[in-house]
This record gives C-alpha cells, sequence and structure tokens, in this order.
C-alpha cells in the first residue's frame, strides 16, 4: 500500500545535506532534501531502492524495507573524478589535469581559531610548507611551495583571489594583508605547484600560485549560517631563566661588591608579567540564496582577539557580497564580488619578549621614579641627579604599558566578471575581468614623555598613513569544443592582462609625546608613490585524445615597468603531457584499480617582485633633513646618485615535474606521488661589486644558480565506511633539498660565499652563509671542542683547516633552517552525531641556531659590566660560558618536531526549536610539540631563534546554527 | 599602451637635474663631502654601504679605530665582529670593519669620480652654466680631487695596493685595476701638485671647504711617510709643504681643548680642514658622536659632555697614553685629559679599568650643551688637519736629515705647542730627537687618527721594539708579524674583482 517514509541525509562531520536527490530507482518518484537534510517520499509496499546521489559525494543506495525512517549518511567521494578544479583563465575537470595541482575545499579545512587564509590549509598539501610567523593575532605565514626559488627575492607565492591577482606587498598598519580577508568567506584554495600549472602566470609565478575562491550564492530558498566562536589563548612554555633567588644566589657567590650592591629584594617572573590568558570571539553571518536568476550571498565577520603579549589586540570587522546572475539564456554569466573589512590592531611592544628573558628577577615591576614609577636601570651622579642607565635593558611592563602603538586598515577588494558565450558559437566564451584592491592603512604610537623607552626624544606621537590602489584588467577568450570526429576535446585560451600597483606613502615627522617635531625629522617631501605596471599576453591549448592523452601548452609573455626596455619583456612557455592508463584496454578491467594516470611536465616561469621599483635607472636623491652637511655657513640637502644595474631582470626558473595519479577501491584509497627539479638561473642576489664601479658596494643584480629538488607523496584512504561510522585517513610526505650552484659572476673556489642571518647580541654579526654546493642559508660556525665530560670548552674550537691558528678559515657549514623532509597527517572519526578530528604536521632535519641563549645564556650576562644586572638562560648552567660564543656550534640545535596542530570534537544536535540546525565544535589547536629542541618554539622560519612570539595554545569553543 | 611600462620616481631626479643648476652642483659637491661625515643620506639609521651595520660604517669612525684600536692609544671593550682583531693584530680579509672601511673610502672615490666627470668645461657649458658659477664649480672640481687624492692616501697608507679608478671609468660593469702602492704614491702627488694652484687661497674657502693649505698639508703627510710608502726618503719636500701650510695665515689657537668642543667651528684659526657634525643636522652614530659616547660611560656624568642620554662606555686608552705625560693629571700640561679609575686593564672586558679619556666633548667653550635632537648625537667637528700637525712635521722631517729648514726653527715650532699647553715656557725644551718627536705626536695629536701610521713610521708598530697592554692579544704585549703593517684587500672585492691580488702574507 501507499505510504510515506522520510529520513535525513547527512555528510561530512554529520551536517546535513540539503539538495541531496532521492531517487527510487527505475520510477521517477523523487524528491530533493530541504534545507535541513530532511526527505519524505510516497512509496509502494517494501521493495524497491532508494538511491541517495549528491555532487562530491559517494551516491548511496539503500533497500526500502518495512521501516518508515531511512537516515542516511554520504561520504564524500574523496577524488571526486568529476569535480571541476579551477586552474587560472578557467576551469578544468580534476581528471584532465596534467600539471600538479592540489585543492583543498571549505570542509577539508582547517577548524578552530584560523584568523588568516592560509592558515585554512596548513598540513593539507603536499609540497607546501605554512609555519605561522607567531603568536600575534592577525599575523600571517611564511608560506613555500617547493622550497623557496629565491634567495634575495621573494619566496611568497601569487595570491590569487577569484581571478584577481593580489601583489603580496604589505599595508602600513597591518601584520599581514592577508589578515584582511575573512577566512569564512573562503569556499576553495587550490595550489599551483608545477611549471605546467603556473606558468599561465609567467613572471610571478615562479614560486607557486594559490588560487582562492569564495563562496558564492546557490540556487533555492535562503538560508542563513550563523557561526560563533569563543577562544582562550595561553602560553605554552616559557624561556628557563633563572628564579630570584637562584639569581640572588648566583650575584651574591660571584659578583663583585657593586654588582651585589644592585641586588633587589622582589622575586619577579617578569615574563609572567609580560603574558595573559587571552580571549577572543569570532562571529560570522552569512546569508544566501537566489532571487530568480540572481544568486547571491551576503555575509559579515567580527572578530576580536586578545594576543597573550598583553596589550596586543586585533578587531576585524568584515563584509562580503557576492552576486552571480547569469542572463540571456545563461549565455552571459556575471560574476561580481566586493569584499571589505576593517582592522583595528593595538601592536604590544614584542621588544618586552627578550627584555622579560634577560630582566634581573630581584627587582619589581614598580618603583617610585619619574619614569612613571617603572623601576628602571639608573646612574646617580656626584649631585645625586638621577640618569637612566644608556646600556641597560628596560623594564619589560613598562615596555609594554607605556606604548600604544595603533593602527586601522580600511580594506576593499573586489571585481567584476563577466563570461560571454557567444549565441552563433556557444563554445566560444569571452570573459571579462575588471578588479580592484584599495587600501587605506594609518596609525600612531604614543609613547609617554617619562618613559623610559623613549627617553632621547621626550615620548613618541607619531602618525603614518598609506593608500593602496591596485587596479587589474584581464581579458581572455576561450573555446572548448568536444570533437567527437576524431575522438578530441580542444580547450583554447588566449588573453590580455594590465596590472597596476600604486601606492601613496605620507611622509611626516617625528614627534615627542608633547606633539613638539623632533629636531631634523621633518621630511623633505610630504609623500612618495612608488607604482608598477606589468601588461601581459598569454595562451593555452588543452587537447584531450580519445579521453586518455592530455597536452596542455601555454605561453605567456610579460613587460614589467620594474626594468629597463632593453630586458622589459619575458617569454615563459610550459607543457605537460597525461597518460590515463587505467583507460587503456589492458587495466581497464582491472576493478580493484579505478584510476591510474601518469603526468610529466616542463615549464619557464619567472620572478619579477625584486624589491626596488625603478632599479634599473639612475638617479639621484636628495637627502633628508637631518642628513645635511655644513659647508660655510650653510647646512646643504645632499644629492646623492643611487647604485643601479641598468640590465636588471627578472630570475627565470625551470620546472621539471613527473606525477602518478593513483585511485584504489573505488577511490577509497587514492593519492599521487609526484617528483621535481627547479633550477633558478640569473637569482636575484646582492651582491659585492668591484668597489668603485658603482655608488655602493652592495647591488642587487642577477647572480646564482639555486636548485630545488624533491618529491611528494599523498594518500587519502577510508578504511571504514558504515552507515554510523566513517573513519577517513590522509597523510602527505614531501622532501626537498636545495643547494647553490652559482654565486658570483667570476667562477672562484675560495670564496666563501654571502653572510645572512644577522642575530641579535653582536651587532653586524651573522650565523649563515649562503655558498656556492651549500644549502641555502646554511649555518656558518666554528666547530665545538668538548671536555671528556661532554662541557663545551669556552672558546676552544677545532683547528678545521689545520693551520695553527684559529680564525675565520675555520668556520665549516652546519646544517640548514629548512627541513628535509616536512610530513602531515590528518584523520576523522564520524560516528553517529558526533566527529572527531585531528591533523598533524611532522618537520624533519630543520635546524635552529638558539640565539636567546647565545645572547643570554652566559654569565657575563648576569654579571653584566656596563652597571646593572640581567639575567640569564639557565642554559649556562651546562655551558658554563662566560662571555658569549656567538659562532659555536653548540647552539645549532636539531628543530625535527611532530606537532599536533588541531584536535576537534564536534556533535551534530540536529533541529533545535524546530527550524534551525545546531552544531557545536571545541577544538584544541597546538596541542602539543615533541622536539628536541631547547627552545622554546621549534618551529621558526628563519631558523634563528630571538625573541620569537611564541604559538599559544589555543581552546575554541565553536557553533553553528544554519536555517 | 606599453608606454605604461615606462615609470619613473616621485621625488628621485636625474643627474641632468641635479647638475641643472649652481645650487645643484654645490648639492652634490655637499655629497662627496657629507661622504665623509655621515653614514648615509637618509638620516641616521641609513647607509650607503651594506654588508656593515648602518650607525658603524661612516668613515670617522671606521678609520679612527684602524688607526687608534691597533695602537698603544686606544682600547675597546665590545666585542663586535671584526672589533677585538684590533688589539689581537690578527684580523684577516674578511674582517667586517676593515672591509667597511675600505668600501668607505671608495664610496667617497666615486662620488668625487662622478663630480668630476659631471663638472668638466664641457658638461658645465652644455647646462649654460657660465661667470662665476662657472668658476666656483672648477673650484668644486678641485676639492673634488683633493677629497679623492686624500682618500688614496688614506687606501694607499692602510691597504696599500688597492684598486684604481678614475673619473674616466665607467658605471657599470667594470673592473677597476690595481695600482701598485708606489705608483699610487706618485699618482696622488701628482694630483695634489695639480690641483695646489686650482684651489682657493688659504684660508679664503668657507667654513669645512678645503683650501690650498690643505693640499700642502697632506703633501706634507705623504712626504713624511714617503719612506714606507715607495722606499725612497723625501724629507726635504716634508719641510717645504709644511712650512708653506705654517706660513699659510693659520695660527695655533691660544687654548689648545677648545680645539674639541661644540664650538670648535668659530673663530677656529688653527684647524685646516674639518669633518664637521651637527647634532641636529647631521646626525649620525659615528664620527665624534661615537668618540664622545664610546669613550664615557653613564657612571661619569654624560651631561658634563654634552650628551645627556649618552655614554656607552666602550673605548679607552692603554696606560701607555697618559704615562707620554710626565703628568698626566691635566694641571702642567694641558693636552692631558684623563679620567683615571684604574691605570691598568686586567680585565679587557671591564669599561671601569684603563684611562679614559676625555678630549672631545659636546659642550662650547663656554661651557653650554650643543645642540642635540637625542642628547647623544653631537656636533664637535673633527679636525682632520690642524696646524699643530705641521709643526711637528717640520721638526721630524728636519731630524731625519731633510734639507731646507733648521734645528731652531723645528725647536720653536715644538716649543710653541708645549708653551700652550703649559700655559708658560716651563715645558719648552732645548733640544728634541726623533723619538721625542713620536711622544709629542702622542702627547699633541692623540686620538686624532695618526697613531697607527707613525708607529709604522718608527717601526714599533708591530715589532718588539715597543709594546703596551694588550697588544697582540697578551696582557704585557707580544710583536706580531709585520705582515700586518698593511691591512689586507676585503675579501669581498677580491672575489668580486679578479683583477687584484691580496697583499704579501694574508
Amino acid at each position: 500500500q501507499q505510504r510515506t517514509i522520510s529520513g535525513t541525509v547527512t555528510g561530512d562531520g554529520a551536517s546535513p545535506l540539503i539538495g541531496v536527490s532521492v531517487v527510487l530507482k527505475g520510477t521517477t518518484t523523487a524528491t530533493a532534501t530541504d534545507v535541513n537534510g530532511q526527505f519524505s517520499l510516497p512509496v509502494t509496499g517494501n521493495t524497491g531502492t532508494l538511491v541517495f546521489s549528491y555532487i562530491g559525494y559517494v551516491t548511496q543506495e539503500v533497500p526500502v524495507g518495512a521501516q518508515s525512517t531511512y537516515n542516511v549518511n554520504l561520504l564524500t567521494d574523496a577524488r571526486a573524478l568529476d569535480e571541476v578544479v579551477v586552474i587560472g583563465y578557467g576551469t578544468q575537470r580534476r581528471e584532465d589535469l596534467s600539471g600538479a595541482i592540489s585543492t583543498v575545499g571549505s570542509e577539508d579545512f582547517q577548524q578552530g581559531n584560523v584568523t588568516t587564509p592560509e592558515q585554512l590549509i596548513t598540513g593539507k598539501v603536499a609540497g607546501v610548507t605554512i609555519t605561522s610567523n607567531g603568536g600575534q593575532p592577525g599575523s600571517g605565514s611564511t608560506i613555500r611551495i617547493r622550497g623557496g626559488a629565491s634567495l634575495s627575492a621573494s619566496n611568497d607565492p601569487l595570491f590569487v583571489v577569484d581571478g584577481v591577482p593580489l601583489t603580496g606587498n604589505g599595508i602600513s598598519g597591518s601584520t599581514n594583508p592577508l589578515s584582511l580577508i575573512n577566512p569564512n568567506d573562503i569556499e576553495s584554495m587550490t595550489i599551483l605547484k608545477d611549471a605546467s600549472a603556473t606558468a599561465i602566470y609567467g613572471s610571478r609565478a615562479s614560486n607557486g600560485v594559490v588560487l582562492i575562491t569564495t563562496k558564492k550564492g546557490q540556487s533555492g530558498k535562503p538560508t542563513v549560517n550563523f557561526n560563533s566562536q569563543y577562544i582562550v589563548s595561553n602560553v605554552t612554555k616559557k624561556v628557563d631563566v633563572l628564579g630570584a633567588e637562584e639569581f640572588r644566589a648566583y650575584v651574591n657567590e660571584n659578583g663583585t661588591a657593586a654588582q651585589k650592591a644592585l641586588l633587589g629584594t622582589a622575586n619577579t617572573n617578569w615574563q609572567d608579567e609580560i603574558y595573559q590568558t587571552a580571549t577572543g570571539t569570532d562571529n560570522n553571518l552569512s546569508l544566501s540564496g537566489a532571487l530568480k536568476n540572481l544568486p547571491y550571498r551576503i555575509s559579515a565577520g567580527y572578530l576580536n582577539q586578545e594576543g597573550v603579549l598583553r596589550t596586543d589586540k586585533f578587531q576585524r570587522k568584515s563584509a562580503a557580497i557576492s552576486l552571480t546572475p547569469h542572463l540571456l539564456d545563461d549565455h552571459l554569466k556575471v560574476d561580481l564580488n566586493v569584499k571589505g573589512s576593517v582592522t583595528n590592531t593595538r601592536f604590544a611592544n614584542q621588544g618586552a619578549i627578550g627584555a622579560a628573558v634577560a630582566f634581573d628577577p630581584t627587582q619589581p615591576v614598580r618603583a617610585e621614579n619619574q619614569f612613571g614609577n617603572y623601576f628602571e636601570w639608573v646612574t646617580r651622579d656626584a649631585d645625586g641627579k638621577v640618569q637612566l642607565n644608556p646600556n641597560a635593558a628596560r623594564n619589560p611592563v613598562a615596555l609594554l604599558e607605556q606604548r600604544n602603538d595603533r593602527s586601522e586598515v580600511q580594506r576593499s577588494f573586489g571585481n567584476a566578471q563577466i563570461d560571454y558565450s557567444f549565441h552563433f558559437l556557444p563554445a566560444l566564451h569571452a570573459n571579462l575581468n575588471l578588479g580592484y584592491d584599495i587600501a587605506k592603512g594609518q596609525g600612531t604610537v604614543f609613547v609617554p614623555a617619562e618613559a623610559a623607552q623613549s627617553f632621547t626624544t621626550a615620548g613618541v606621537n607619531n602618525n603614518y598613513l598609506q593608500r593602496v590602489n591596485n587596479k587589474v584588467l584581464e581579458f581572455y577568450m576561450n573555446y572548448t569544443k568536444d570533437l567527437t570526429g576524431i575522438q578530441s576535446n580542444v580547450n583554447a585560451t588566449a588573453g590580455y592582462g594590465y596590472y597596476n600597483n600604486r601606492t601613496k606613502n605620507y611622509f611626516f615627522p617625528s614627534y615627542n609625546a608633547n606633539r613638539e617635531v623632533i629636531e631634523g625629522s621633518t621630511p623633505l617631501f610630504e609623500f612618495d608613490i612608488p607604482e608598477n605596471t606589468l601588461i601581459s599576453y598569454y595562451g593555452r591549448l588543452i587537447y584531450t585524445f580519445k579521453d586518455k592523452y592530455t597536452f596542455t601548452g601555454t605561453v605567456r609573455t610579460d613587460g614589467s615597468s620594474r626594468f629597463s626596455p632593453d630586458v622589459r619583456w619575458g617569454l615563459f612557455p610550459s607543457a605537460s603531457v597525461a597518460w590515463k592508463i587505467k583507460e587503456e584496454p589492458f587495466l581497464k578491467t582491472v576493478e580493484v584499480l579505478n584510476d591510474l594516470k601518469l603526468r610529466a611536465s616542463y615549464g619557464e616561469t619567472g620572478q619579477e617582485n625584486i624589491g626596488p621599483n625603478y632599479g634599473y635607472q639612475a638617479i639621484y636623491n636628495l637627502s633628508a633633513e637631518a642628513s645635511q652637511y655644513q659647508l660655510g655657513n650653510n647646512f646643504y640637502y645632499m644629492y646623492t646618485p643611487e647604485e643601479y644595474d641598468a640590465g636588471i631582470k627578472w630570475e627565470q626558473t625551470a620546472t621539471s615535474n613527473l606525477g602518478i595519479d593513483y585511485g584504489f577501491f573505488n577511490n577509497r584509497i587514492n593519492g599521487s606521488f609526484d617528483i621535481y627539479k627547479k633550477k633558478t638561473k640569473d637569482l636575484l642576489s646582492v651582491i659585492s661589486v668591484p668597489v668603485g664601479s658603482n655608488f655602493s658596494n652592495l647591488l642587487l643584480t642577477n647572480i646564482g644558480n639555486i636548485e630545488n629538488r624533491g618529491l611528494e607523496f599523498s594518500i587519502n584512504a577510508v578504511p571504514v565506511q558504515k552507515e554510523d561510522l566513517n573513519w577517513s585517513i590522509g597523510f602527505n610526505l614531501t622532501a626537498n633539498e636545495n643547494k647553490i650552484t652559482k654565486l658570483t659572476a667570476n667562477e672562484d673556489s675560495s670564496f666563501v660565499g654571502n653572510p645572512a642571518g644577522g642575530i641579535s647580541g653582536a651587532t653586524g654579526q651573522s650565523i649563515q652563509i649562503n655558498s656556492v654546493g651549500y644549502r641555502t642559508y646554511s649555518f656558518f660556525v666554528y666547530k665545538q671542542v668538548y671536555d671528556e665530560n661532554g662541557t663545551p670548552l669556552e672558546g676552544v674550537y677545532a683547528d678545521l683547516n689545520k693551520d695553527g691558528v684559529i680564525n675565520f678559515s675555520d668556520q665549516y657549514r652546519y646544517k640548514a633552517p629548512s627541513p628535509l623532509v616536512t610530513l602531515g597527517f590528518n584523520t576523522q572519526v564520524d560516528y553517529k552525531k558526533w566527529n572527531l578530528s585531528t591533523i598533524m604536521r611532522a618537520y624533519l632535519g630543520n635546524y635552529m641556531y638558539n640565539n636567546i641563549s647565545a645572547n643570554l645564556g652566559v654569565s657575563r650576562n648576569i654579571l653584566n659590566p656596563a652597571g646593572f644586572l640581567g639575567n640569564s638562560t639557565t642554559s649556562f648552567y651546562n655551558s658554563n660560558f662566560v662571555n658569549n660564543q656567538y659562532q659555536s656550534d653548540y647552539y645549532i640545535e636539531n628543530a625535527s618536531f611532530l606537532r599536533m596542530d588541531n584536535l576537534t570534537l564536534g556533535y551534530n544536535a540536529g533541529k533545535v526549536f524546530n527550524a534551525a540546525n545546531l552544531r557545536l565544535s571545541l577544538t584544541c589547536q597546538n596541542v602539543f610539540t615533541v622536539t628536541k629542541y631547547t627552545g622554546v618554539d621549534p618551529e621558526i622560519n628563519s631558523g634563528i631563534d630571538n625573541n620569537f612570539y611564541m604559538r599559544p595554545r589555543t581552546f575554541v569553543v565553536g557553533l553553528n546554527l544554519g536555517f | 599602451c606599453h608606454e605604461d611600462l615606462d615609470l619613473s620616481p616621485t621625488n628621485a631626479t636625474t643627474s641632468a637635474i641635479a647638475y641643472g643648476t649652481p645650487e645643484g652642483y654645490k648639492q652634490v659637491i655637499a655629497k662627496v663631502y657629507g661622504a665623509f661625515a655621515l653614514t648615509g643620506s637618509g638620516g641616521p639609521g641609513a647607509s650607503d654601504l651594506g654588508g656593515i651595520d648602518a650607525g658603524t660604517s661612516d668613515f670617522l669612525r671606521l678609520y679612527w679605530n684602524s688607526q687608534e684600536l691597533t695602537t698603544d692609544e686606544a682600547h675597546i671593550v665590545w666585542n663586535d665582529p671584526g672589533l677585538q682583531d684590533f688589539h689581537n693584530m690578527n684580523w684577516t680579509a674578511s674582517n667586517v670593519m676593515l672591509t667597511g672601511l675600505y668600501n668607505r673610502i671608495f664610496f667617497q672615490i666615486t662620488m668625487a669620480n662622478e663630480f668630476i666627470r659631471e663638472s668638466s668645461d664641457a658638461k658645465i657649458g652644455e647646462r649654460g652654466i657660465t661667470g662665476v658659477d662657472a668658476e666656483n664649480i672648477k673650484k668644486y672640481q678641485a676639492e673634488a680631487r683633493f677629497l679623492r687624492a686624500y682618500q688614496y692616501w688614506v687606501a694607499m697608507d692602510l691597504f696599500g695596493n688597492p684598486p684604481f679608478i678614475t673619473e674616466n671609468d665607467p658605471i657599470g660593469k667594470y673592473l677597476p685595476p690595481q695600482i701598485p702602492r708606489a705608483e699610487l704614491f706618485k699618482y696622488i702627488e701628482s694630483e695634489l701638485l695639480a690641483i695646489e694652484p686650482l684651489m682657493v687661497a688659504s684660508r679664503q674657502n668657507e667654513y669645512g671647504r678645503a683650501d690650498q693649505a690643505a693640499v700642502q698639508a697632506l703633501l706634507a703627510r705623504l712626504y713624511l711617510n714617503a719612506e714606507v710608502y715607495t722606499g725612497t726618503p723625501r724629507y726635504t719636500e716634508a719641510i717645504t709643504y709644511s712650512s708653506k701650510v705654517i706660513n699659510s695665515g693659520y695660527s695655533l689657537k691660544s687654548n689648545y681643548r677648545h680645539l674639541f668642543l661644540a664650538d670648535n667651528n668659530v673663530n677656529n684659526t688653527e684647524t685646516i680642514l674639518p669633518i664637521n657634525y651637527d647634532g641636529v643636522r647631521t646626525q649620525n652614530w659615528g664620527g665624534t658622536t661615537y668618540l664622545i659616547n664610546a669613550s664615557i660611560n653613564a657612571a661619569m656624568n654624560p651631561g658634563a659632555f654634552g650628551v645627556p642620554n649618552g655614554g656607552w662606555g666602550g673605548v679607552r686608552a692603554t696606560k701607555n697614553l697618559p704615562l707620554l705625560f710626565q703628568d698626566y693629571s691635566g694641571n702642567t700640561d694641558k693636552r692631558a685629559m684623563f679620567f683615571v679609575d684604574k691605570l691598568e686593564m686586567d680585565d679587557p672586558s671591564a669599561f671601569s679599568e684603563g684611562p679614559k679619556v676625555t678630549k672631545y666633548r659636546n659642550v662650547t667653550s663656554t661651557g653650554s650643551t650643543a645642540p642635540s635632537a637625542n642628547g647623544t648625537w653631537t656636533s664637535t667637528d673633527f679636525p682632520l688637519f690642524r696646524l699643530a700637525e705641521m709643526h711637528l712635521i717640520y721638526a721630524e722631517a728636519v731630524l731625519r736629515g731633510g734639507s731646507g729648514g733648521n734645528m731652531n726653527t723645528a725647536i720653536g715650532y715644538v716649543n710653541a705647542l708645549r708653551t700652550r699647553a703649559y700655559g708658560n715656557a716651563s715645558g719648552n725644551v732645548t733640544s728634541i730627537s726623533t723619538d721625542f718627536i713620536l711622544d709629542e705626536r702622542g702627547r699633541e695629536l692623540y686620538w686624532e687618527g695618526h697613531r697607527r701610521t707613525d708607529l709604522i713610521r718608527y717601526g714599533r708598530f708591530t715589532s718588539g721594539a715597543y709594546l703596551w697592554p694588550w697588544k697582540g692579544g697578551v696582557k704585557a704585549g707580544r710583536a706580531v708579524s709585520d705582515t700586518y703593517r698593511l691591512f689586507p684587500i676585503p675579501a669581498t672585492d677580491l672575489i668580486s674583482n679578479p683583477n687584484l691580488k691580496q697583499n704579501p702574507g694574508y
């Protein structure tokens, strides 16, 4: 008899799936799930089969039985063969890809407190390392796709949001321009890795490309989504320093009478004084739906977060509108996106981090004096006049509390993309994309006159202002056609691009706290307008034969205003092939194997983001007010010729890539394997030029070669796939090694290399070196000699060149900061309404210079000869060093680590209040770290651990309501 | 639409515009001079040079370190890379400070070359500058040649066989040839002789610009040391040119101590060519800011030195310097300006030990503090050439057998300095010897950047004939290899310029 069955369809994380098609197999009886994932369907009797299907999910069949409720959990199709992937100037079916491309969709993003977009994919993609720059809220990350291709030029990938490339330049008042984009508005991120994929972006593509697609409206009833998070963060570890009692004992035992007299009576843990438990909230509301032919999505977000370093605060208000109307019978597709954000930041004085480690624990935070009643190191002259000791460290708490550094950054970017498919020839599309990116960054810094930190100028009361105005115009034609007669598919694109980046920096004098101009600081010019323009032509042909063989060729030519007309235009070609072996007759019948594809590619890309905009021009600059020279009774602003290289041009990187994509057991196991080699030539390097041949001793020019080679492996598996229980695992591995192959114009085997990596403690000293035949930024150190107990002997180093003296030539290259192997692991278990997921990462073979120990871990730091006492790290108990041994390999430590980035427990409460679907989650970020490294955090991109703003451990309670 | 790719900077200009007016020429020559005083053009944190901390990259700080820290006159506490090498006398071609000095020398030479190129008759004519303006520019040009000759002299004195570039060589891809020391001597001599008549007459130029006497003073210095540079003594010419300066109208300032105060730019009859500093308009972390702040610490009442917010506690003398004076209290010989808690330096890293030198101050002769934007930068000018040195060159050249002078005049010149120092004739001498002159140079010219050159001329720089505390890195002092009489050509330049060969021994 006729009856009605019903049920709920859920997807990943037990969230309801809207619009799932439910069909009674072999009939026309069908429906779709509603906004709560529910359906009801009339059936007759107890026979038949229900078919649940949804894009991106594995279709599931359920036999109709006696019961009337059918709750179904659909599994994501891990590979989603039919998925369409954004590839830059168009899209392509995933199965046809011939380049190395990875996509992460919103369902796979890192969860919890994610304030900046790139952190969404940390640990998710082979070949991509993302290292957050520290614990400051809103601070960015260092992103490296297959290692860095450059030395002096930028190693950051190109970010493209909805087809609009971002410049990557900083905005005044913002630690990270990407933090102005609300991660909640992002639908997917696609990473283009090999040259076949990136070369269409030509001279900006050498370090990879990240394509960001933002969320759009969907057809159907309007849906509202509200997402709220409550965030609590704490520091995980403090630098080990002497406690007050220990310190007092040490000084009393070893100090001079004068030093003992300096001891205070307090017991202050300075690190406790500067850090706090930080709280925050993040609320996001979105509305999406369609008004007839006008799909829309409107969203607003408000993030308010403190830093664990006291006085640090980050606030972001953001809004986004997306309209995607289809007009003229779908011949005209318009994609309008406008995003706006306002961030208000208070920047804590990060000098307090180092000061708190090094400040005498026997001194109180407060003391009655003229410095705002913070204890400071002073001297008294014969008349009893109190004077600050200019060499002493400043009170860490005063550094924080007496500096008010605030900024407001407004940014809006957006684009209008109009795609028209010709009525007479629908396979031909014309696509126009107009984009803009404007920002205004401004801020003020105030330090009161009495503050010791700015006593030389009687305080600070400065302001700054910057306006950014970037424009993008892209136009391309695309022709895509199945030529069934010759079993071919052709997808051809040709286009033009115009990119103008213009910034206006306003100049202001420096003021003291009373807003009086500090002498010599009045700027000569009101503003400066650095600007650069890029003009491009590009083309791409994708040819697929018999649905088995895909050939892709791209070519781009870029003209850059950064280079002289003679070398301004560069050509960047690429080619790749893919062979779907699985489609060959000999494999077609192997059922276990459902996908096997071979890929090979080669391409050349460039790097034009060299820093200076006008580096090729011979120019004269006028000196600043503080840099005048007196002749007679007058002071003159000096005209100075600037050094230049008339022939400066882009770096060129040639990349070859071989890859396999595989899938077994109906894709329950799938993944890929790639090996690659990247060779960069004409490396932009700052090198010593022969003195007398230019207007400085250093010059940015194209010299040197570097090589990266590596492999990437990824595997995703679904070991358990049941109605109530689903378990998925993802694992990726990347090995990358770089080597400098050339650095000088003249081959010279005696050239030790270019020093790099300035360290704290000794002016002008560096710990790293770039040398031919070695990894980039290798540590350059003396080999420490130890006694029979394993204690290092102070100042005793191995005579490596055996010439009887220990000097500069005995330094050797020992390890490097970049990891040789990075591993990413993620897993998720869904059980009924619960889900548990985690992400872990490991870096192997990365080394760190423990600058904090090297600088502060000596007894001289306690018994400071400069008339004050300072604390030391406890490492000097092990080393017994009296004086700093900055260049000893004793301080180069293995910083390999395993870190659990994220642990999330989710619960899908289902329908509440008869309307809304409620989901709750609890996330812990930075759960634990396993490492031998003795400092606070083993993950510092530069490999130099100095005053690092540590990553906090963060707990997030999240709530999501959908209706 | 490809012309959109032709962009140019907003505030910078081209050489055509910079040199378009007589005022523009003056602003460029100000840079050629200013390269002495300033680290860069963008304020105290900027530098014309790379590879060295900006604040330490000025000429005087680097030159002074090389000439003084290597001798008995100065010892530094700090541990910055390369600094202690000066005492240990084990510097290498990779020494950051020596590399910085070398680069600074050639930066100023390159600035001078550019100016000389752009101030040729043809270029001035092209730009329509005529008459007095054109004549002034020709004077600037002669001064640029002087400054270049001065820096080539420094390069010859310190590095021996440096690269050689003139206005006839291009900017850009070019490998300068190396010039042997003796040939460089000839070039410097010929340049100075050639520009002597082109310079503004002695005492007739603006303050801070070189005149004829400056050229003659450098010639006198060059000839005094000619035997070191070429193997051939030229004491007769040393007498000729020191006499020319002595008779050029400059006179000794009555109060020795006023030569090193913040108002030493006013009514200064003795200083022939200074490096000019100003605590507001010529801000930098080197020069006299370094000399004044590094030689005192917070416990020495920096306010009294005109640097109320300064006092870095870095440099002091070895005991040998005050012991050159019979009474170093300053009560008899007023040139002795020391602050002594403990004469011996048992712990070379403790600033409290060893005699502090209080010669330079940022206060005026009337006792007021000179302007300073941060209470640390100073306005005291540094005497690069002053008349007293000429007195001593004359006397030494006579003692060493030069002709054209006489012993009585020589003794008179020495006594003129001593009379000023003592305030009366009680310190006057009746006979002099070369050893006496070396000591007298120490007393008169200490901390003015002469010591290393003097000790080399006397054969006492590297040898065991003369020792001072911590010479060669040991407390009692020790002899080191004669290799160290020349500094090495920096490794950075050896690599970028295959025309260069390293000095022997390095």
